[in-house]
């Protein structure tokens, strides 16, 4: 059993660290989010944090089942996962369980339910890493990058019927993968610039947005004159740009549901309805900033024993942290997550294999648009979307689909050294 | 192989930016910024005050006159309030959606962030189905409060009764009281409120989203109790207090009785009464305006506001000073022919009765004008004619000192100091140097200018019972467990008259009742000393006076009555004070020789016409004046009114009462 002793030899048991780390600090935030007098008791199944608890095992055996499979066999059944999910999330418009507004759900029986799109991202990133490791895959190439898209795409569009729009948003995440496949940067600045006029053109008076791009693009022509071709790609840049302000209102008023555009109101300062609307981020915000420094300590958070925050062991979890373990927390579940991105980045830079590498990406990208997102809309930075604390966030789909991912990267990372 | 490789460094670089903004967000919204610890306070602490159950008030033998029932009241935080079903919280409360509003604006105008009373006065029964659904309210929560209830429904003036604070009390008070607390308005509950009112608690509680408590806040380390109120002893004997106000039933007019070894008040009639729990309640408010358009005025405290001519129940003191100035002697005599010529002016006996040669004693028994006249005359003539203002100086101050004119400082505000006029009072009438004895005679026989609460009056009887002294009249014998007697209680207040002078006049005032002008009123057993007086006025009928002491010896008992526009001292006063007299020495009442009965006193209806006992208002006017007075009532709170009408009532009387008559 030559083959048994080199898996376990070449797991990256640091990542495996983190991965547990995170889990449980997330089993005691629930206990803390959710605590029930009448149930004291970590694992009693009565509750979500026993719940919880028997998700954990669960994936951990899932985990280990991963790492105990043949490499091969992942990539080999890439297709396979993409089209079972693009199923899944068709059949989810159909007899799907409507939740919070978001038909996102498919009934399992006995209480548990699957949310297929948390599936979804992870048969994407897989098909996705085995449509760029092709030998004649070039991002760089039109044709190459339309189809990458498309992978992404669809899954996307899919999603977004549901509608649940942080789930979509999180495949968007996935720029940074062909990004590193060798996507333009000018991609990456591009988005930036559109998120920024977007925002803008809200807070302000579109005509004010206009004058200051025109200004500037004006300026810039007229230093560099003599290059003919960025004088053409500045006016033509402008004029998507001045196209984009102008649609931004018509999507912000027609296209965005009106609970969608109050929570960017409220993250942009335009209202403050802290009993209704804002009453969730409000609350938030208090949990989190009456932390202090240490925190109120476990099972002292006044705000999250005495349920002033909603969602508060899934999507708003990060609260219990803020408050019962303050700054110094925080600092801790934050230093974690960015140790477990860049190990994961940097497990991705030492494989051999391009489909490692691309997979391990798409892994890091989606984690960290996870975190990010998660966090910012819990400290009121970003408008509430609703996407889960990757391992941390109460619920069975959310942590076994991360799980998976996770682990299907540390397994084809166990077997760098072969070729796949 | 490995293209584009130094893009890792790149995306790294993004993923740590981002991570370093969320954690500069972190540390400004947990470090810096200190509102949200604050926030996070207020949306879990809820200040519960815990009101003190105010003191009981017991009878001098321990008997309860006032004690508390717990009442709920609904409180609303406005900003916690969260959207709910309307309709159905009024049904529950028993309100229509135009009370709602009012109540709600109110709330908010007060405090949008602070709790203030929803509904008052819920009671116990209607409650216990309320507190089921209140927790589906979220911002409105109840508190317990005690409103005061009267087992006996008696002594209502002297209790006084309690109400809401006005903006000027909580000024006053040092922003110590706040909107919707109570605190006595008057009687003792207004003069002995911060014995009463005990101290508030605080209970800091914990609560969650719903409002519901969790617990207390640091484990109630920054709560303090509430101190229940003192328990006040008062010297209020409850079995003559309910006979006085029985017997008084259907009159106007007060009794008072006094221990004279002590100073301390048996009786404190006042009536017409009013049952205390009217004041109690919801229906407070409707319940005050029927009172307060009772033209008798029940709020009115009889006792110390209202003020009479003294009448012949003066006489024993005009004799005192007499003989203690030295003018007469016990066995000086005059001759009464019917009448007494003063000056130019006739001042008749009762019925022109001739009593023919009187000395002291007899002229106290038989209520003689003409002695009192002539003794009236040589206390003021016997420096000659020119020194009257002298003299008549000298007089006044000797009546002073029987608490005639001056305030007895009596432990409960609103008193009254009747009259005795002064010489620059004669001399704005009569011009300096114009009058004499013979001008200003209606005084000998307590008429006149003279005016006495019948707090005084009892006041002086107990001056007499005593031979010389008393005590300073009050009401409240201990506070709490300990008696807590005031000093100046115990002082002997000397009137200035040697105590051998008393007994002539006593003999006189035994005779009285044994077989003088009160002989219907003597109490098998008993040997009561009393003078009857019959002081004319100008609302009808003359009031009926009695005052007296017994038993003669080491006296228990001294008692002032006044029944007013009833007629006679003897009719109508003097049974009453026996009747009482008798309960207290005895406990019992027994049958009269003279075959009176109590149950002919009390059910005996001897209220004045109104048309005349309003004075010069006619009917409707009066009738207008009231609904006005109803309406300011309703806006200022039944404290201010209650003393805008005494004001009106003793300034008729000094209006009215100039009028000189004889007497019997």
């Amino acid at each position: 059993m030559n083959n048994q002793r080199s898996f376990f030899f070449n797991v990256d048991w640091v990542t495996v660290f983190i991965y547990l780390a995170l889990c449980i600090i997330g089993w005691f935030n629930i206990h803390a989010a959710v605590y029930d007098e009448r149930h004291p008791s970590i694992i009693d199944f009565e509750t979500n944090y026993g719940k919880q608890f028997m998700f954990m095992i669960v994936a951990l055996v899932v985990g280990i089942v991963i790492l105990l499979l043949e490499s091969r066999l992942i990539t080999a059944l890439a297709p396979t996962f993409y089209g079972v999910s693009v199923f899944l999330l068709m059949l989810v418009l159909v007899i799907g369980r409507n939740v919070g507004g978001n038909q996102a759900w498919i009934s399992l029986g006995g209480g548990f339910r699957l949310q297929p799109s948390e599936f979804a991202k992870f048969a994407t990133c897989l098909l996705l890493a085995r449509y760029l490791s092709g030998p004649s895959v070039k991002v760089t190439e039109f044709r190459s990058f339309l189809i990458a898209a498309a992978i992404i795409g669809f899954p996307m569009v899919l999603i977004l019927l549901q509608p649940d729009m942080g789930s979509t948003l999180v495949f968007y995440s996935l720029i940074f993968v062909l990004y590193r496949e060798g996507l333009s940067p000018y991609t990456l600045i591009v988005s930036a610039l559109f998120i920024a006029l977007f925002l803008a053109s809200i807070l302000y008076n579109h005509f004010y947005v206009i004058a200051v791009i025109s200004t500037i693009a004006l300026l810039i022509i007229i230093l560099f004159r003599k290059n003919r071709r960025l004088v053409v790609t500045m006016l033509t840049g402008l004029a998507i740009c001045i196209a984009f302000i102008f649609s931004v209102k018509f999507i912000y008023n027609h296209v965005l549901q009106p609970h969608q555009k109050v929570r960017i109101d409220i993250v942009l300062g335009i209202t403050s309805d802290l009993r209704g609307k804002g009453y969730n981020v409000n609350q938030s915000k208090i949990a989190i900033g009456s932390g202090k420094f240490w925190g109120k300590g476990y099972l002292h958070g006044t705000q999250t024993k005495y349920s002033f925050v909603p969602a508060q062991s899934t999507d708003f979890i990060f609260c219990t942290i803020g408050e019962e373990w303050g700054f110094a927390g925080s600092m801790v579940v934050l230093g974690l997550y960015l140790f477990l991105v860049l190990r994961i980045i940097f497990i991705a830079e030492r494989q051999r294999s391009p489909f490692t590498r691309i997979y391990g990406y798409g892994v890091a990208s989606v984690i960290f648009f996870h975190v990010a997102i998660n966090i910012a809309t819990a400290i009121g930075l970003a408008p509430v979307i609703g996407i889960p604390l990757p391992f941390i966030s109460y619920g069975g789909s959310s942590l076994l689909s991360f799980t998976i991912f996770l682990f299907v990267l540390l397994k084809l990372d166990s077997n760098r050294m072969g070729i796949v | 192989m490995n293209s584009f490789f130094e893009r890792r460094y790149v995306i790294a670089g993004i993923f740590i930016t981002i991570i370093i903004i969320l954690l500069s967000r972190l540390f400004y919204i947990q470090i810096i910024d200190d509102r949200y610890a604050l926030y996070a306070n207020n949306n879990v602490r809820r200040q519960v005050i815990q009101y003190p159950a105010r003191g009981p008030i017991l009878d001098r033998n321990g008997k309860i006159l006032v004690q508390n029932e717990p009442f709920y009241d609904i409180m609303v935080i406005p900003k916690q309030v969260k959207p709910f079903d309307t309709a159905e919280f009024c049904k529950l409360l028993g309100i229509d959606k135009a009370g709602f509003d009012k109540r709600w604006i109110k709330a908010i105008k007060y405090s949008p962030s602070l709790a203030s009373v929803f509904e008052k006065q819920i009671p116990a029964e209607n409650y216990a189905s309320l507190q089921e659904r209140l927790s589906e309210f979220t911002g409105f929560y109840s508190s317990t409060r005690y409103l005061r209830a009267y087992p006996d429904s008696v002594a209502a003036q002297f209790l006084g009764f309690i109400g809401e604070v006005t903006d000027r009390d909580i000024k006053r008070s040092g922003e110590y009281y706040r909107p919707g607390d109570y605190i006595g308005v008057s009687g003792v509950e207004k003069s002995y409120e911060t014995v009463l009112r005990g101290q508030r608690g605080v209970q800091n509680l914990m609560v969650d989203s719903r409002n519901k408590p969790k617990g207390h806040y640091a484990n109630g380390l920054y709560d303090t109790a509430a101190v229940a109120g003192q328990r006040l002893t008062s010297s209020l004997d409850i079995n003559i207090q309910k006979l006085g106000e029985k017997l008084m039933q259907n009159k106007v007019g007060s009794i008072v009785a006094i221990e004279p070894s002590t100073g301390e008040i048996l009786c404190y009639v006042s009536s017409p009464t009013y049952d205390p729990n009217l004041l109690v309640g919801r229906q407070r408010g409707n319940n005050a305006a029927n009172l307060y358009q009772n033209p008798y005025d029940p709020f009115l405290i009889r006792p110390i506001q209202a003020r009479y001519p003294p009448g012949s129940s003066f006489k024993p003191l005009s004799a005192l000073i007499a003989l203690q100035e030295g003018v007469i002697t016990p066995s000086t005599t005059y001759y009464c022919p019917g009448y007494y010529w003063a000056g130019n002016r006739k001042i008749p006996c009762n019925n022109l009765e001739a009593h023919g040669l009187v000395n002291l004693s007899i002229a106290v028994a038989k209520s003689c004008n003409g002695y009192f006249s002539m003794v009236f005359q040589k206390i003021l003539d016997r420096d000659g004619a020119k020194q009257t203002e002298a003299t008549f100086t000298n007089w006044r101050a000797n009546v002073n000192k029987f608490g005639l004119g001056t305030k007895l400082g009596l432990d409960m505000s609103g008193e009254g100091r009747g009259n005795v006029p002064t010489p620059l009072h004669y001399d704005n009438i009569y011009k300096q140097g114009r009058w004499r004895s013979s001008t200003i005679i209606s005084l000998a026989i307590g008429q006149g200018e003279l005016l006495a609460t019948p707090l005084q009056m009892a006041n002086l009887e107990c001056t007499i019972a005593n031979r010389g002294y008393y005590y300073k009249p009050h009401l409240i014998k201990a506070i709490g467990t300990q008696n807590i007697i005031r000093k100046e209680y115990t002082e002997r207040n000397y009137v200035g008259i040697d105590s051998q002078y008393f007994e002539p006049v006593i003999n006189g005032m035994q005779a009285v009742v044994e077989d003088g002008t009160a002989i219907r009123s003597r109490i098998p057993g008993i040997v009561m000393c009393g003078k009857t007086g019959t002081a004319q006025n100008p609302h009808g009928d003359s009031h009926s006076v009695f005052v007296a002491f017994a038993p003669r010896d080491n006296p228990k008992i001294a008692i002032a009555v006044v029944v007013e526009n009833s007629g006679e001292g003897a009719h109508w006063a003097a049974p009453i004070a026996s009747f009482i007299v008798e309960k207290y020495l005895k406990g019992s009442i027994s049958t009269r020789e003279s075959g009176i009965t109590p149950e002919y006193f009390m059910n005996a209806n001897k209220l004045p016409d109104i048309s005349k006992y309003k004075g010069k208002l006619s009917p409707a006017d009066s009738l207008k004046k009231l609904k006005q007075d109803s309406l300011l009532l309703k806006q200022k709170g039944l404290k201010s009114a209650s003393k805008k009408s005494k004001k009106d009532t003793t300034t008729s009387f000094l209006a009215t009462h100039t009028i000189r008559k004889k007497d019997e």
